[in-house]
């Protein structure tokens, strides 16, 4: 390398660094510090009224955490946004699976069909999350003049259907959940079964492969990948949400959701320490889930290979 | 019936069948908003079941927008979200170039941190940031909630932005610094004027994130009503049982339609962007 050429490499790392730099220091400042301040309040007796007298040394304790999981309600509202979360993904990806094969090939009035199914996804949550109020609503929502008998879908923890005893308004959310985020599932594999190679399917439809035969054997090993990924976006993005469950059903008939009590804690209780500790459990579970299905999947992939 | 046979004639069937669940499903409900939206609140406590109107009144939406502030929100909303886009668009533009084009110190670790950001959960940032907000007294303040929101955008559109700058020709950058631009120049007046689809689409993608935003929202603005945006508005006046139905419907279409069209017209001008570019060669 000569001198000029170093000097050039100089100058470009340097611009580099400059022109990277504010979107650096933005999510320094709103992501990387907050983060870290989450973690040390949650360590902290820290309250609304308090926190200017609660210094960033001393007085850490890890009562947070045991008041926060030894409180009545917090395990099985974990096992709630397990439920949840589990239900929701793979009901949303299912679906999204059915809509882009449906959808594969040509007729008419298939945009129209393609930009309905984006809607829900598109439109805000809040809209969204108020008219499934509306229409599920037990005096005049739509949906209950269809039915023999009114059903509080949002306000009703547990009913009998066929002789079952199920959760009812956890259902509802639930299928708020795969009706909303189905459309991400639909255009991740449209694009995806839009780039398969058709050479495949023709060899195995020439080889007498029936439609079934096709999609199992030939389509989706195509698309594991794919589900895959979607299914760890969606069970992230999901774990945590909190928008779509607390403005269907504030959390109350069996659906809350630990990321509810996150919210109620900072608000309703003004506990900042307590909500810091909540949060950082249900980011720590997260992760856990995350690297068990890593290891699981990456050793299923190794096997295949 | 061989198995194929019989394979086609069910999937002959479901496949229609799927097809119109699925539409009614996505498209009844939003027709349904919008069919409640212009009718009066007697019709609806009195005839549930109906579906069309019987007497159209706009009388909904002058209420919306007038006496409950809806226009005021839709402000509020309209400037956070030019705000976000416009700031958005002017810290990751330089920072997708780099990643795409400089190499620099920590480039690699870059997308690690931007990976993280994306999947990171808002709820665990939700709590430090509002107790800042709070000590600062920047709460209820527009500002303040554009500054987290770019710090949420900006990972997806420096993410968006790169991959289509990779695909600008570096012979034409090339040319651009022999002719004596410097990197700012080249950016400038070469790569942006060839990236206009993909910054199009960056920032309408930006806008429909700040529009919809409920969570920093709630958090930050509630307290103050002349400074709620309309997501806000519509999920704290639905909260209570004086405003009717019908008025809060016009609310969400007034809520709804902004993102819809805009969703819209951002799918037909990207792939129009992109045909454009392919006939050229």
């Amino acid at each position: 390398m000569t001198t000029r050429e170093r000097t050039l490499r100089r100058q470009e790392g340097r611009a580099g660094l400059l022109l990277i730099s504010p979107t650096l220091v933005i999510t320094l400042v709103v992501v990387v510090v907050p983060l870290l301040w989450a973690i040390m309040l949650a360590f902290q007796d820290a309250r609304l009224i308090n926190i200017r007298q609660t210094g960033l040394l001393g007085n850490y304790t890890l009562e947070n955490f045991t008041y926060v999981l030894a409180e009545p309600g917090f395990w099985s509202s974990l096992v709630t946004t397990l439920v949840y979360t589990v239900a929701g993904t793979a009901l949303s990806i299912a679906i999204g699976l059915a809509a882009a094969l449906a959808l594969r090939r040509r007729f008419a009035g298939r945009t129209l069909v393609r930009a309905a199914f984006l809607i829900p996804y598109v439109a805000p949550v809040v809209a969204a999350a108020f008219l499934w109020e509306v229409m599920l609503n037990p005096q005049y929502g739509i949906v209950n003049t269809w039915l023999g008998e009114p059903i509080a879908f949002l306000s009703q923890s547990t009913g009998t259907f066929l002789g079952v005893q199920v959760p009812v308004a956890l259902l509802t959310v639930i299928a708020f959940e795969a009706w909303r985020y189905f459309p991400f599932a639909f255009l991740f594999l449209t694009a995806r079964l839009h780039s398969l190679p058709a050479d495949l399917e023709e060899a195995a439809l020439i080889d007498g492969a029936t439609p079934t035969q096709r999609f199992r054997h030939v389509i989706l090993p195509q698309l594991w990948r794919i589900i895959a990924l979607l299914s760890v976006l969606r069970f992230v993005f999901t774990f945590t949400k909190f928008d779509d469950v607390y403005l269907l059903t504030g959390g109350g008939a069996g659906t809350e959701v630990v990321s509810v009590r996150v919210y109620d804690l900072l608000t309703s209780r003004n506990d900042i320490g307590a909500s810091a500790a909540q949060a950082l459990v249900l980011a720590v579970v997260l992760m856990v889930f995350l690297v068990i299905y890593l290891r699981f999947f990456s050793g299923a992939e190794e096997e295949r290979e | 019936m061989s198995r194929d046979r019989f394979e086609r004639a069910v999937l002959a069937v479901l496949r229609p069948v799927t097809i119109a669940v699925l539409f009614a499903v996505t498209a009844f409900p939003f027709l349904y908003m919008v069919m409640l939206s212009v009718r009066d609140i007697q019709e609806l406590i009195l005839d549930p079941g109906s579906l069309l109107p019987r007497r159209l009144t706009l009388a909904p939406y002058a209420d919306v927008l007038g006496r409950q502030g809806f226009l005021t929100f839709m402000r509020n909303s309209a400037i956070v979200a030019v705000a976000t886009v416009a700031a958005t668009l002017l810290i990751s533009i330089p920072g997708a170039y780099a990643v795409a084009r400089l190499r620099f110190f920590g480039r690699r670790q870059v997308h690690f941190l931007f990976l993280a950001v994306y999947l990171f959960p808002a709820i665990v940032l939700a709590i430090p940031l509002f107790v800042l907000f709070t000590m600062l007294g920047l709460r209820g303040s527009l500002p303040g909630l554009v500054l987290v929101y770019i710090a949420q955008t900006v990972p997806v559109s420096v993410y968006m932005l790169r991959n289509y700058f990779e695909s600008v020709p570096r012979g034409v950058e090339e040319a651009a610094a022999i002719d004596g631009c410097g990197t700012l120049g080249t950016i400038w007046r070469v790569t942006l004027p060839l990236s206009a689809p993909a910054l199009m689409a960056t920032g309408l993608y930006t806008f429909m994130i700040a529009w919809n935003e409920f969570l920093f929202a709630l958090l930050f603005l509630v307290e103050r009503r002349e400074s709620w945006t309309v997501s806000l508005g519509l999920s704290q006046l639905a909260g209570g049982i004086e405003i009717p139905t019908t008025v809060l419907m016009a609310g969400s279409v007034v809520l709804t339609l902004p993102i819809v069209l805009v969703f819209f017209a951002s799918e037909r001008l990207l792939t129009e962007g992109l045909t454009a570019g392919a006939e050229k060669g």
